[in-house]
């Protein structure tokens, strides 16, 4: 490295205005982008409102589990699995194809700060977190008996879009680290066994006793409970400690993802 | 750092306008490879240069280095006089790289006026498309318009903050004839009008008709440098001379010990009834043939291809 790199040099108004702007339209664009991309956005947001309906809606009919409706608990299970899928495929794969197609190197070749880019990738995973969470509510709603008050729904809305950050973390690390042929497979041997072992899918005390010992290391697992308790469940842990995990989880893959990256460029 | 804002105003008002250089300039990758190998060269203000060379030879490393994608190893890259990593730098340059796929679901007006937004003083919509040959499919999907299309859309991207200094990699790949001739003129005139090009190209006829000034890279290095009249000359065996070489080609009685006797033939090759000479001297060596053979014919006087140059430049340096 010969000189060393300096940050923006003259941060004047104008240029922080621009800056914003161009923040602000990164995101626009990528959240229509992704809207506009049928197989994803009906992919994303059909997953998780399919297993709610076959797992939370038509089996178990008024049956209760942790002291609420089953409909009601298997909604916060289902809206971290909705999170989940939009930020790993969203991101994990969206940002995989952008670096294969060279598409990547040209936004950052260009004056665009290189955050705008990782953060409208970021917001496009959590406003597909808070779409998702409404649908499920929606049809928890109508078809469940579920009852929820506004401010239940706005817990879960905002721990479904809090949630989209780890995972937009591991979508991430995914992308930089498996090469893009294989990105496709490799999500899905994250996403799937991920949701269903941290009880997202059927909750854990109907699983084996070994997963239940591993579920807590799964990001998943924790922003689950902090949604079951929000509803009204009993959920085991603190919600500092389930706070803290998945603030952890998220270090841990910025770390991974920034080294990931930074081997890729220099070897680029 | 006020200082590094002011310079590019200074540097090209005093000395030979210098946009960006590289100066001994070697990157070695993590694997061990040596991409550059002491490099050196320099961009004028208002010339379009070309960038040559096999593939591996260095020409995707260097422009990465000027667009601030990669730092070198040893040795400083400066593009109006900061580093190119420099906000202050990239947004005086416009860069059109070969990108597989953009994003397919924003239509080609909106890909513009993103890209419009990074720079505070962008090129005016209707110019870009105009330039670019966008009319018509502004609002279109990416993922709906055509290879030549998308091409197109891509050199618009690289005009939308009206940059000083653009780099085109293979920007006509994939254009029918029409069409890059079209873009040709695009980059004419934008050299015309004091921006500075860097091509990369494998059409060596594209770098003949467009550049001011060829750079053939190999293995890192620069073998050689000059316009398109001077490489092919250097590349025609005449040991790196400056004069232009023409071959000519006739029909004559005259033997090739005479003709090599001639003012300024470097060589003499019998091709069945016609017979090339290459000349650095073509007037004084014609006059001269054709007052001693009254019977010559055929006659064709044509410039080395660059092709040829650029073949025995790179191949055993």
């Amino acid at each position: 490295m010969s000189t060393a790199s300096i940050a923006l040099s003259n941060p004047s108004t104008s240029g922080f205005s621009r800056n914003l702007r161009i923040f602000a339209t990164e995101i626009r664009y990528e959240l229509l982008r992704a809207l506009r991309t049928r197989a994803f956005s009906l992919a994303t947001i059909g997953f998780p409102a399919m297993f709610y309906i076959l797992f939370g809606l038509l089996m178990n009919r008024g049956e209760s589990l942790n002291g609420v409706l089953v409909a009601k608990y298997l909604l916060g299970g289902y809206a971290v699995f909705g999170s989940l899928g939009a930020s790993i495929f969203g991101i994990g794969i969206g940002v995989s194809m952008d670096l294969s197609a060279g598409w990547l190197e040209l936004k950052r070749a260009s004056p665009m700060p290189p955050l705008a880019y990782v953060l409208s990738k970021c917001c496009m995973a959590i406003g597909f977190s808070v779409i998702i969470v409404s649908v499920l509510t929606l049809l928890g709603i109508s078809f469940g008996n579920v009852r929820l008050t506004l401010a239940e729904f706005g817990t879960i809305a905002g721990l479904a879009a809090a949630g989209a950050i780890p995972f937009s973390c591991l979508g991430l690390v995914l992308a930089f680290t498996v090469p893009p042929s294989s990105a496709g497979g490799i999500a899905n041997l994250v996403y799937l066994p991920m949701s269903f072992c941290s009880g997202l899918w059927v909750p854990l005390r109907f699983l084996p006793h070994a997963i239940q010992l591993i579920a807590p290391i799964m990001p998943t697992y924790h922003l689950a409970q902090l949604m079951y308790a929000s509803l009204g469940a009993t959920a085991p842990g603190t919600v500092l400690n389930h706070c803290l995990s998945l603030f952890g989880f998220t270090l841990i893959m910025i770390g991974i993802a920034w080294i990931a990256f930074r081997r890729r460029e220099q070897n680029s | 750092m006020t200082a590094v804002i002011e310079m590019p105003e200074i540097a090209t008002a005093t000395n030979t306008e210098t946009v960006a250089s590289l100066i001994g300039v070697t990157k070695r990758y993590a694997n061990g490879v040596v991409a550059l190998d002491g490099l050196s060269f320099s961009l004028r203000r208002g010339e379009i240069v070309a960038l040559l060379g096999p593939n591996g030879a260095g020409k995707s490393t260097a422009v990465k280095l000027m667009m601030g994608l990669s730092s070198p190893t040893s040795g400083s890259v400066g593009i109006f006089g900061a580093d190119p990593r420099e906000t202050t730098a990239r947004l005086r340059t416009g860069v059109m790289l070969q990108v597989g796929r953009a994003p397919e679901m924003l239509r080609v007006r909106e890909h513009i006026n993103i890209f419009r937004g990074y720079y505070p003083n962008p090129m005016p919509y209707a110019e870009i498309v105009r330039a670019a040959g966008l009319e018509g499919i502004e609002n279109r999907f990416f993922g709906e318009i055509s290879g030549g299309q998308k091409q197109r859309t891509l050199f618009g991207l690289a005009l939308a903050g009206d940059p000083d200094l653009i780099f085109l990699d293979e920007p006509t790949v994939g254009l029918d004839i029409e069409a890059r001739r079209g873009m040709w003129t695009q980059i004419r005139s934008l050299a015309a009008r004091g921006k500075t090009v860097l091509l990369t190209t494998h059409y060596l006829e594209e770098a003949d008709a467009l550049a001011h000034r060829i750079i053939v890279l190999n293995k890192g290095k620069v073998v050689c440098e000059g316009t398109p009249a001077q490489v092919k000359s250097m590349g025609s065996g005449s040991s790196g001379t400056q004069q232009t070489l023409k071959i000519i080609r006739c029909a004559t009685t005259l033997t090739a010990q005479h003709l090599e006797a001639m003012p300024g033939v470097t060589h003499v090759e019998l091709l069945g009834t016609l017979t090339s000479i290459t000349s650095s001297q073509p007037e004084a060596t014609l006059r001269e043939m054709l007052a001693l053979d009254q019977q010559l014919h055929s006659l064709e006087v044509q410039s080395p291809l660059l092709e040829d140059a650029f073949l025995a430049l790179t191949k055993n340096s």
